[in-house]
């Protein structure tokens, strides 16, 4: 008889190898996808990989997507490491980008290097306060964070729109040709600009720089640091937390300004790295917010899997918007972001899992069984 | 039937009505039982005897179907059988108790029973047959249920009355009663051996669990020890000694303090020989005369001295003074009702009482984890009522939680990790919010060793230690903060009989050193073996005091039960509630 049983360890290699294997049988699942659809998938994959990575310019739009996907990934991983479940990336996004591109068109005559600080602070303070509102509601009402955040999207979406489309605010560009026919932002100056590293025709965005220093220093302080031992108390135990008299509402309160703040840095980046204007259709189009809850659950909260997953799904979106035509199913991307979801989250679980063959088993079920198993 | 006959007597000879032969099961290598056999006759009470982890749950699992046997036989009336689920095992004839009762709060005791069994009428409910049946069974055992009551209005014993109708509903011949009296009051529990022996009177077989020695005593017809999964031997009940159980327990001789102290038996005579106090002591003011009535000790007001070994004289003002104290329970209704209680540096003050009764409530208002409606808890002049727990602790509390599991450790971090827990903040463990981790190992290490933690390695995650190995990391942790005022709460529920005679010399220890102890338990003879003072909680408030020399065992039972001590006309504010 073959039985399935929890197992109590997980070894380390396995730990490592398993999120590769998913991906192996995520490839394998997509290509039956492909041949049912009548595809070569090897041709597609080859397709797909150029896209992304070899051909001209490739490489430097696949970090186009990436780059505010580390930044959404990072903020969605802090908050779920600690079991808070901010949904609202999205709309502190938005928040972000309207704070950093306020900042970039008050500030525009300051020196760029002044200027980029100052508008990545717009960006984190603005993102940090639109997360903390689910945040307050969520320490002292005890309402539930996922329903709050995710409403608030459509409220700063709507904000966005509004301050573009149907108002005359300070971001709307009223003076223009262009604005006249049709409602845009006002552009930055240049020196609101965030200077890329190029490396040969491969230009490496400064914002996914930044992301990449921000996932190291997350790690050490979710691995080094007093808060950060906070944090992952009360992630696993909140009446553990209570107990050891930290204080639990103080944390909640940071952990969803951070997460704000990351998501709101993602904001800054679109308007100092690519946009250089406020886009409400642009922003609210690319949903990077959302896919940024697709990364941190691929990367299994870990900071600095986060870099790499943002780097894939980057690539594959890029790859998607690249080859879309007739030769290139529609909707491909979105049927592998999802198979490969599936299959890496699949087999996280099925890894604390091991199959026996042989005499039926349970797994034990209480301590005394767990002693006793021991 | 309804003369008490014999127990020899009601006994059936011929075949047994179970028997289980050379029973292995093993987890994940480790062997839980080996070759264990075991056979209860028809109209026996026959019981399982062991520490946690001695095998009795784990064989009783594989009886119900919960468990596959790796090797072994089970014979119902002669014939083998495979029993593969507890589907299995009801179609048998089994019925199981179990300890954390397995009922559906909202409904009532007839849906309950008839919950899962096919009704004659097809897919109609047969409400009035069930509460007829119940009504007769009610009536043939004295199990006093109302078919109609909703089980969330029901008692703790009511409630495994439903459980033992349930089985008997089912036509159970074979009972299995996993440690029944673990939440009953002493009366409750003599209501439990009625029904028990009338059951077995009847020709039912029963299983009974338990390591309690005085009960295994009195009720059994025949007693099999289990240790580390081995049958040590099957005696009869009626030539055993309490020793000679404990010693088949334990595997060794325990010193004879330490015995009377954790099997928590009790000579037979009324008056207690206080066998963990080496030194009997005149009692000091303040404490009780050998009369058993509770005094009225105003609070703060009482000088002790209470002079003997390993007890440092607690004079002078109490660590720990709650006055007046009211907490809300869970369910909107107070659940602590105008305590109060105070607590000298260097002794043990026990709060004994069926669970229920507000204790944990107590214990969490004092740990600052509930704020109370009303009164104060003063721990050396700072209030800690209203508080949270940083500030409790900063006061110098150190409390060891009831629940383990939940609230002590984080099961999925590893041993270091919990043993800095609340301790994270300390300046010895953390610069300028970076962990220094070198500290933290050395200070981890040294904790293992010096309250002997079995652990691999510090990295190993709290979960995958045993109870009483999670308990000493507590207490570890807890006492290396040196409190002024440790509150435990349940020291030794649910842990082996070597970690809780080391929990509870740790305690006395403590009590040596001065500080001032705070007990919670529902186990009576843990109070009664630990504790000074004995406070027995009912409703939420004290309803008397005893001193543990001084009272017998049934006078506190009647206490935790409500019955009042008759008190003297001025006994004052701990009687009145």
């Amino acid at each position: 008889m073959i039985a399935i049983e929890r197992s109590l360890d997980t070894p380390r290699w396995q730990r490592i190898a398993l999120p590769f294997a998913s991906l192996v049988l995520a490839a394998v699942i997509s290509g039956i996808v492909l041949l049912v659809s009548g595809h070569n998938p090897i041709a597609t994959y080859e397709q797909i990989y150029a896209a992304s990575f070899t051909s001209s310019g490739a490489l430097t739009s696949t970090f186009v997507y990436a780059t505010p996907l580390l930044f959404t990934g990072l903020a969605a991983a802090v908050a779920f490491r600690m079991r808070i479940w901010n949904i609202g990336g999205e709309g502190q996004l938005y928040m972000g980008a309207i704070g950093a591109s306020g900042i970039g068109l008050l500030l525009g005559s300051w020196p760029t290097l002044l200027l980029i600080p100052a508008m990545m602070a717009g960006g984190v303070v603005a993102g940090a306060l639109w997360a903390l509102i689910p945040g307050l509601l969520r320490a002292f009402l005890q309402t539930n964070e996922i329903l709050v955040s995710l409403m608030l999207n459509y409220v700063a979406g709507l904000v966005m729109y509004f301050l573009i489309y149907d108002s005359q605010s300070y971001w709307r560009d009223l003076t223009s040709p262009t604005a006249l026919v049709f409602p845009t932002g006002k552009t930055l100056a240049a020196s609101a600009t965030w200077p890329g590293l190029t490396i040969g025709t491969f230009t490496l965005p400064l914002g996914f720089i930044a992301g990449a220093v921000l996932a190291v220093l997350l790690l050490v302080l979710v691995r080094g640091t007093r808060f950060g031992f906070e944090m992952r108390v009360m992630g696993d135990s909140t009446s553990a937390a209570t107990y050891s008299g930290m204080r639990t509402r103080r944390i909640i309160l940071a952990v969803m300004a951070l997460s704000g703040a990351l998501a709101g840095l993602a904001g800054a980046s679109q308007i100092g790295d690519f946009g250089h204007v406020l886009d409400p259709r642009g922003l609210e189009q690319a949903q990077y917010g959302y896919t940024g809850i697709v990364v941190a659950a691929l990367a299994l909260y870990n900071p600095l899997a986060v870099v790499v997953v943002a780097i894939l799904i980057g690539a594959l979106n890029n790859a998607g918007f690249a080859l879309q035509g007739p030769g290139f199913p529609p909707g491909l991307v979105g049927t592998m972001e999802g198979i490969i979801l599936f299959s890496v989250l699949g087999g996280e679980i099925l890894g604390r899992y091991r199959i026996r063959v042989g005499s039926r088993v349970r797994p034990p079920e209480t301590q005394a069984e767990l002693d006793a198993a021991r | 039937m309804n003369d008490t006959t014999p127990a020899t007597a009601r006994i059936r000879d011929g075949v047994p009505l179970l028997e289980m032969r050379g029973i292995t099961k093993r987890f994940a290598g480790v062997v839980a039982d080996d070759g264990v056999d075991f056979d209860v006759r028809a109209g026996e009470i026959h019981t399982l005897f062991g520490e946690n982890g001695a095998g009795k749950s784990t064989l009783m699992r594989v009886l119900y179907g919960f468990h596959h046997p790796d090797a072994g036989e089970i014979r119902i009336n002669g014939s083998p059988v495979s029993i593969a689920s507890p589907a299995d095992a009801i179609r048998h004839g089994i019925g199981m108790i179990h300890q954390h009762f397995m009922l559906v709060n909202t409904l009532s005791v007839a849906d309950n029973v008839a919950l899962g069994l096919r009704s004659s009428r097809g897919p109609l409910t047969e409400p009035g047959r069930v509460s007829e049946r119940i009504r007769e069974l009610s009536a043939t055992y004295h199990l006093q249920v109302d078919p109609q009551a909703l089980i969330w209005q029901l008692s703790v014993g009511e409630r495994q009355r439903v459980e033992i109708v349930k089985a008997l509903y089912r036509n159970a011949t074979l009972l299995i009663l996993d440690e029944p009296t673990a939440v009953l009051t002493p009366q409750e529990v003599d209501d439990l051996f009625t029904v028990l022996r009338r059951m077995a009177e009847d020709g039912k077989g029963l299983v009974f669990i338990s390591h309690k020695v005085r009960e295994v005593l009195g009720l059994s017809d025949r007693i099999t020890v289990l240790r580390a999964g081995h049958r040590i031997g099957t005696l009869p009940a009626a030539g055993a000694t309490r020793d000679q159980l404990v010693q088949m327990m334990v595997g060794h001789a325990l010193p004879a303090r330490e015995l009377a102290a954790e099997t928590g038996f009790t000579a037979e005579t009324p008056k207690r020989a206080p066998a963990d106090r080496p030194e009997p002591a005149p009692p000091g003011p303040g404490t009780l005369a050998d009369t058993g009535t509770p005094t009225a000790p105003g609070i703060g007001s009482v000088a002790r001295g209470v002079g003997r070994a390993g007890t440092v004289a607690a004079a002078g003002a109490p660590r720990l003074v709650v006055r007046d104290l009211t907490v809300r329970g869970d369910r909107g209704a107070d659940a602590v009702r105008g305590l109060s209680l105070a607590v000298h540096g260097g002794e043990i003050v026990g709060i004994a009482g069926v669970s229920g009764n507000g204790q944990r409530e107590l214990a969490e208002a004092i740990a600052g984890l509930r704020r109370p409606s009303s009164g104060s808890i003063l721990l050396e002049g700072t209030e800690l009522a209203g508080g949270n727990p940083a500030r409790a602790r900063l006061a110098g509390l150190g409390y060891v939680p009831e629940e383990r599991m939940r609230d002590g450790v984080v099961p999925d971090f590893s041993v270091a990790e919990n043993l800095l827990l609340v301790d994270s903040h300390e300046p010895a463990f953390s610069r300028l919010g970076f962990l220094r981790s070198g500290e933290i190992r050395r200070h981890c290490e040294e904790l293992v060793r010096a309250f002997d933690i079995r652990t691999p390695t510090l990295e190993a995650p709290a979960r995958t230690l045993s109870g009483g190995n999670i308990q000493k990391l507590i207490m570890a942790r807890e006492l290396s903060r040196e409190p002024r005022v440790l509150l435990v709460a349940q020291p030794t529920r649910g842990i082996d009989v070597a970690a809780a005679a080391y929990i509870h010399d740790r305690l006395r220890e403590q009590r040596a050193r001065g500080v001032g102890v705070l007990i919670i338990s529902e186990d009576l003879d843990e109070v009664m073996a630990l504790a000074d003072r004995i406070l027995v909680m009912y409703e939420g408030a004290i309803i008397g005091e005893a001193a543990p020399g001084a009272s017998t065992r049934e006078s506190i039972g009647l206490m935790m039960a409500g019955v009042r001590p008759e008190a003297p006309a001025d006994a004052g504010s701990w009687a009145t509630v």
